[in-house]
């Protein structure tokens, strides 16, 4: 069932965690490119699995097994679905988003070599940086990175000055984690596919947000994590085409990935179960597709447009503090607002706020890169999400403001 | 004074306060008088690991005494390191090693004493403590 109306009051009532005070005060939880809170709905579905038809699945004859199988193979049929993936194999189960980073890094040790190319954007999160430096001093493959400007936006000409015949794989991330940036990934994809090159999107920070089109963007992989988007943590998926993931050697071995196994020889199972060796997060994966049901219940274009309105509320009322700097101004970004302020440190501005039940992140958000950039030790970083209201943005900036009182 | 001594003064101190925003303001400002450490010391190898703002101290035996110094960018840090330096320094290396650390529950500060925090408060008294048992090595 399709509700076209935001209802902010019946959302939050989906959300138990919302109602509980943090040091004496409501909670405001503004950590959600960190993880999101659970709705009753899945939650509901955790319960309803450990107390109904918890089993090991795809090998037992048995019903429960059954039923838990039935219920995780119709959890990847909804992600599919979600991502318009073209077929269900395609979606390969995983703990999330830097195990899928992982395998697909692993993978390309066998095809990578000495003088190659690999790109990587310059507002990664680690997880997509740490992985391609350790492939590159397996294989000797060289690490170049595209450059940002001041507003945290991708700098496409130097992207496309530094593609070539050398270049064999691209990465950046669908939205940066610490800045908010939508990156063009279409045309960063496409101008990868010109000179022949692969390229992994981590959606980690896109996929609560917007709802990416694995055929239209055409992507080689895309990779996210269910804890960012109302699921559970330990669970996420990564896309590949089939062509790759055909061609990638298995990242783990173990049950559940093989076809025949004698101590001679070992054949591998078929896509999608030659990436998924032993007992998967079966609970984790269907709750994941519930969750996805959850929030295409309130349509990813409402979710996106309420977010807008956040955003730009927030942005406006922040920026009335005086030596309040944002960082991360491009044209297109998600709910994500990094800020400091003059002459304080945002570790002290995080730990007032705490006080203040309000919760945000502080300090490099797992990108150093970034705050190097911008010569800075960290940010404080509000991120929104669709079941945040306005109140909660007054009382962050009333909170900001007495911080600051405090500190400066 | 000993450290429990001055523990138990600083422990007297944040007792009239009535709630966390007093208690913060009073760190804050213990924090801009902290005496600042010598520039030369701000080396990476004063720096203490663990903390999501950066630390520094520096030891330096006088007699036999350690005294510490020290400094942060961030001002609540700078507040509990102001608090430690009171307590420990210009002590024996022997007491320091043997104080005990409950007085910083005691003046509510207990949330930063969880090792998962990533204020380092933990990593602080393990650094002045270690400082002190390698001078008390070097003075037997």
């Amino acid at each position: 069932m399709i509700d076209t109306t935001f209802n902010i009051g019946s959302i939050r009532k989906d959300f138990p965690i919302l109602n509980r005070k943090v040091n004496g005060k409501p909670l405001v939880y503004f950590d959600n490119a960190a993880t999101s809170q659970t709705p009753k709905q899945v939650i509901d579905a955790i319960v309803d699995y450990y107390q109904r038809y918890n089993a090991n699945i795809h090998r037992g004859v048995h019903t429960l097994s059954q039923e838990a199988t039935d219920a995780y193979e119709e959890a990847r049929g909804k992600i599919q679905r979600h991502f318009n993936i073209a077929k269900p194999h395609e979606v390969i189960f995983t703990s999330g988003t830097t195990h899928g980073i992982n395998l697909v890094a692993n993978g390309f040790s066998s095809f990578i070599q000495e003088g190659d190319e690999i790109l990587v954007s310059a507002m990664e999160h680690h997880s997509n940086i740490v992985p391609w430096q350790m492939l590159c001093e397996r294989t000797g493959a060289v690490l170049k990175v595209i450059p940002m400007n001041l507003e945290g936006e991708l700098i496409m000409d130097e992207y496309h000055d530094l593609l070539s015949e050398s270049t064999k794989l691209v990465f950046c991330n669908h939205v940066s984690n610490a800045l908010g940036t939508v990156n063009p990934i279409d045309k960063i994809i496409e101008a990868a596919h010109g000179v022949g090159a692969a390229v992994l999107i981590d959606g980690a920070q896109a996929a609560p947000h917007i709802k990416a089109d694995m055929q239209a963007l055409n992507v080689d992989f895309y990779t996210v994590s269910a804890h960012k988007m109302c699921g559970p943590t330990g669970i996420g998926i990564l896309y590949g085409k089939e062509e790759w993931l055909q061609k990638l050697p298995p990242y783990q071995g173990g049950g559940e990935m093989i076809a025949e196994v004698t101590f001679e020889k070992t054949t591998y199972a078929d896509l999608p179960h030659k990436f998924e060796a032993g007992t998967p997060n079966v609970c984790g994966g269907i709750a994941f597709g519930v969750a996805l049901d959850y929030m295409n219940g309130m349509g990813f274009e409402a979710i996106a447009a309420y977010e807008q309105e956040l955003l730009d509320y927030a942005t406006e009322k922040l920026l009335k503090i005086e030596d309040l700097k944002i960082y991360g101004t491009a044209k297109e970004k998600t709910a994500v607002i990094s800020f400091n302020i003059e002459g304080v440190h945002p570790y002290d501005i995080g730990t007032i706020l705490d006080k203040l039940g309000i919760a945000v992140r502080t300090g490099h958000h797992c990108a150093q890169p970034i705050m190097d950039f911008y010569q800075i030790p960290g940010t404080v970083r509000a991120s929104l999400s669709f079941y945040n209201t306005k109140e909660e943005i007054d009382a962050m900036v009333e909170a900001v403001k007495r911080a600051k009182a405090m500190l400066l | 004074m000993t450290i429990a001594e001055i523990q138990d003064e600083i422990v007297d101190e944040f007792s009239m306060f009535d709630d966390w925003m007093q208690r913060y303001e009073y760190m804050i400002e213990l924090g801009k008088s902290l005496p600042l450490i010598n520039d030369q010391y701000k080396t990476d190898d004063n720096l203490i690991k663990g903390c999501q703002s950066k630390v520094w101290v520096h030891a330096e035996l006088q007699d036999d005494k350690l005294v510490f110094t020290a400094d942060s960018d961030a001002i609540i840090t700078k507040g509990i390191i102001a608090i430690l330096i009171r307590a420990y320094s210009n002590q024996r290396p022997q007491d320091i090693i043997a104080a005990n650390i409950g007085f910083i529950d005691e003046i509510g500060l207990k949330e930063h004493l969880s090792p998962t925090r990533a204020n380092g408060l933990v990593s602080m008294i393990k650094q002045l403590k270690l400082y002190a048992v390698a001078y008390q090595t070097q003075l037997n």
